[in-house]
This record gives structure tokens, sequence and C-alpha cells, in this order.
């Protein structure tokens, strides 16, 4: 039972990473979700010091602007100092999260965040903190707000699918069509950073970015349209944390570098099997790129 | 006077303070095959993207059928270079024409038999109905230019404005899209094409506009097609360009852009 809790929840968290992080990864943009996870710190410290509180909308919504907050940083460094977009990340997010460390270090004693917690997360712990309506066990409560980020996630990508596609494959074309296309990039980078926020107290900032990027990056390998590299990227997402998930019980060891590990080993073991898909001609045969 | 496609009144456009575009005036007349013609960072894809609106005027403005853009969005087609996107995109063919359609069916509405009709009709016109299923990634530089113009073919727009669709293709895909221009001259739409080759211009096209940061001439083709109008916009590199014209009496020898065409979207 307990361990059916941990991978559903892992599941759940991994399908709303993969949903935002396929459209990452086509917009060139996964380090992006790597700055983001770091970001929301101080916007999560400064959250609750002024609501004095864990309450969960404070720091949602402390999360947000900050995540969206570092994505402006990067277009302002880029655009101003005009240097790569990647030196741009580095410097805006580390910036960001500095002052979160500050933040937290000056106040950890009255604040009950510490770095490990928000940098490792710990998903072994779900089990214990349950979600009770009128007396009833509902079950863990991450399980439950996993599965709602990931509902709540699919009507956004399912609702803005052509905007959001468009946008990323040509926006200045997308622009000439009269579509917003600075809304949908920030609304898709608050939901990026809603998604990390939510996955900080069950998996943590590294497995984050694992399951934004390497299920859209192994579907990236295959797919023929965005659609399929979605569902394709669901699948990978799920087959990582359940294998991770296992191999962690088998070797004792840590639950969330278990799954960013075998979603390494699955890209790697999808990389060399795409030769010999290529023979057949049934997948494309473009590759990952790295940019800047 | 024939009706006025497009309109630039004293339109400056400036990047980090620095204006690329002075004072550009001009009207082009409706149902025509029209020339932006212009050396290397003359302003031509600037230009074409103050029209699209993708660039802010620092003055000045731009009229579309006497309007503003933003009334008469169906009514324009944009046929971005096609080094600015990404071909690595997970797309078929056909998906990115359906994006023609979203002028008509919006973003949220379903597409009707009608939408899917047109959007595999465009395709036919550039010859690439058989393709409709393959990959972007497997397309070759012609094959690409052809989708981008289907794309806006169904658009099923008044005026297209295309962003060098020549540059590094093959003379057969060159010859095909002029064909497909004519084509929808002949049905009173009005093509706006940004382009490179002195060669082939007077053939291709009945109005020029030359530019370089300023306007040097704009008017019917063998009004505006002098030699001091070429001169003034070519500036120095005349003197190579005199010598081509010499070598091209001789020989026949093409004048066609090359290198430019392989750059590849690098940021």
């Amino acid at each position: 039972m307990i361990d059916l809790e941990i991978i559903l929840t892992a599941v759940f968290i991994a399908w709303a990473c993969a949903l935002v992080g396929s459209f990452l990864v086509t917009r060139e943009m996964a380090m992006v979700g790597d700055a983001i996870a770091h970001a929301v710190l101080p916007g999560i410290v400064l959250a609750y010091l002024i609501s004095g509180g864990r309450d969960s909308l404070w720091m949602l919504t402390g999360a947000c602007l900050a995540g969206v907050f570092v994505t402006l940083c990067i277009e302002w460094v880029q655009k101003k100092a005009r240097v790569q977009s990647d030196a741009a990340i580095g410097i805006s997010y580390t910036f960001l999260f500095a002052i979160g460390v500050i933040l937290v270090s000056k106040y950890g004693q009255t604040v009950d965040l510490d770095q490990d917690c928000v940098l490792y997360g710990e998903i072994a712990y779900v089990p214990l903190d349950r979600w009770m309506l009128g007396g009833l066990d509902m079950g863990p409560r991450q399980t439950w707000i996993g599965l709602g980020l990931f509902t709540g996630l699919s009507v956004l990508i399912f609702r803005g699918f052509r905007a959001l596609t468009l946008t990323s494959f040509d926006p200045s074309y997308a622009a000439t069509l009269g579509i917003s296309v600075a809304v949908w990039h920030y609304a898709l980078m608050g939901a990026v950073s809603l998604t990390t926020v939510v996955s900080f107290e069950s998996v943590g900032a590294i497995l984050v970015v694992a399951l934004v990027v390497i299920p859209p990056a192994t579907a990236y390998l295959f797919a023929k349209t965005i659609k399929n590299m979605i569902l394709l990227a669901l699948g990978f997402s799920t087959t990582m944390v359940v294998s991770g998930y296992y191999v962690s019980a088998w070797l004792d060891v840590s639950i969330s570098g278990s799954m960013a590990t075998t979603g390494l080993v699955q890209f790697l073991l999808v990389m060399g099997l795409k030769p010999l898909l290529i023979q057949s001609e049934k997948i494309p045969s473009h590759g990952l790129k790295s940019k800047g | 006077m024939k009706e006025i496609a497009l309109e630039a009144h004293n339109l400056t456009v400036s990047y980090h303070r620095k204006p690329v575009l002075w004072n550009i005036d001009f009207k082009i007349p409706a149902g025509e095959i029209i020339g932006i013609m212009g050396p290397n960072g003359a302003g031509k894809s600037t230009l074409l993207k103050s029209i699209m609106g993708l660039v802010p005027a620092s003055s000045g403005y731009v009229r579309i059928f006497n309007q503003n853009l933003k009334t008469q969005r169906k009514k324009i087609a944009y046929v971005p270079q096609r080094q600015s996107v990404d071909w690595d995109f997970p797309a078929r063919v056909i998906d990115v024409v359906k994006m023609g359609r979203y002028t008509h069916t919006g973003l949220f509405r379903r597409f009707k038999p009608m939408d899917y009709e047109k959007a595999k009709s465009a395709l036919e016109k550039v010859g690439m109905l058989a393709f409709a299923e393959r990959q972007i990634a497997q397309l070759s530089g012609g094959q690409q230019q052809r989708v981008f113009l289907a794309r806006a073919l169904a658009q099923e727009a008044e005026l297209y404005i295309l962003d060098e669709p020549f540059a590094g293709v093959d003379a057969a895909t060159e010859e095909a899209l002029i064909k497909i221009i004519r084509d929808l001259k002949s049905q009173g739409k009005t093509m706006v094409v940004v382009h490179h080759d002195l060669q082939t211009c007077r053939e291709y096209f009945s109005h020029l506009v030359f530019i370089n940061a300023r306007l040097v001439a704009s008017g019917p083709t063998q009004e505006v097609f002098t030699e001091k109008n070429l001169a003034s916009t070519y500036g120095g590199k005349l003197t190579l360009l005199s010598k081509m014209a010499e070598l091209v009496a001789e020989k026949e020898f093409p004048v066609r852009e090359k290198g430019s065409s392989e750059f590849k979207k690098s940021s």
C-alpha cells in the first residue's frame, strides 16, 4: 500500500512535469525549467515571511511569481547585456537562488524551511502526510495534489494546444496571426513554476528537473508530432518513476536518485535503439541539439 | 489609380536606438507582383517585419488596404525566411500548413472538413501533397520553402508578404515558386517579395521598391530600374555589379546569392 501511494504520487507529478517539459524541450528552453526550479526559493521564503505560515496558497503564489520573474530576468539580461541565453540563465537563477539561501539562513530559526528539504525533497515521506476528510483517510495529501496538478495542466495544454505549439514552432508567424506570443509564453512559464513548487515537497528540485527534461527529451528522439511527443513523454515518465522506485527498493538507496538514474538509462536505451528503427524508416531522423 | 494594397508613410524603425530604416514612404498597388530590392543589411526584412507588426515603428505608419494592420489580419499572409524556424520541430508537413487556417478557425474552434480540404489544396498547389504526412525534419530547403508558402496559401489572404523565398532554393523550385506567385497575381492577389537577384528582378516584378536604409525609388519596373537608382541602392558595390553585368552579357553567368541560405538559426 505504501509502495502504491509513493508510486502513484511520483507518477502524477512525473506526468505533470512531462506536459510542461515537452513544450520546454521543443522551445529549446529545457534549462529554463532548471532555472525556475531554483529561482522559486526566494518566492517561497518571502511568501512564508509575509504570510507568517506555511499556507500553501501564499507559497504557490510567491513561487509562481518568482518563477515568472526569473524568466523576465533571463530575457532582460540577454537583451541588455547581449550575452548568450545559457549565460543569462546562469546569471539570473543563481542570483535568485542565492537570495533565497540568504533569506533561509537569516530567518532559518523562525522559518520551518531548510535547504535540504527544498533541494532534495523526500518522496519516501509522502505516505506520512494524510488528507483527512471528515475523519475519513483519503490517502496521502501529495497524491491528491499531484493528481490535481496533472488535471489542471492537462486542461491548460489541451485548451492552449494550438497556441503553445504555434508559438513554440514559429513565434513571429504566430504574432502575425494576432496571437499574443507573450501571453502564452508566460502562461507556460507560470505553469512550469507551479509544477516545480508543487513537486518540491514530494520530490525535490533535482528530480523535478530530471522529470521535466528527460522523458520529453527521450520522446523527442522518436516523436513525429508534438501530440505524439507528449503521449510518449507520459509513457516514458511512467516507466522512469516506476522502475526507479523498484530499483531503489532493491538496492535500498534514495528513491529520487534512482528515478533520475533510470530516466537516464532509459534515454540511453532509446538512443541506442534509434538507428535500428531509422533503418526501417518509421521514425524521423532528427536528433537532440544543444543550444548555445 | 488602382487600389492601394500597402502603404508605408514616413516609416522609421530602430534597433537598440539605431535607426535601420529611415523615412520609408511608398505605395504599392493591388494585384501586382512587387519586388523589394536592396543590398544585404539594407533593412528589407526589417521592413517586412514592421509591415507585419513584428517590430515597432519609431515613427510613421503602415496601412493595409487603407486600414490598420489589426483590422486587416485576415487579408495579409506572411511567409518568413525559412531559416527563421527550427525544422527539427516535431511536426508533419500537414500540421504546419494547418496553422495557416488558424486565422479562420481561431485557436479554439474545431477544424471543419473544409479547413482540412483547404490545407490540402494549398499543399497541392505547391506540389507537396504527397509529402503531407512527412516529418518536416526530412524536407530539403526548397521543400521547406514550398511548405511555408502553402501555409500562407491556406490563409486565403489578399496580400502576401514573402521574405526571400528564393534564397538557397534550386532552380526548379524557384521556377515553381514564381509560377505560383504569378497564379496568385492572376487571381487578383498582391504579392510583395523580397528579392536579391538583379538578373531576374525585371522578369519577375511589375513594380520595384529599392531601399538602402532609406527609400531610393519605388514604382513600375520600367521606370525605376535605372542605372542611377541601382547606383544609389547598391552604392560602392556597383563596380562589382557592372563587372557582373558584363560577365552575364558574355557568358550568361548566373548571379545568384550563395552562402546566405545555409545559415542556421543562431540563437
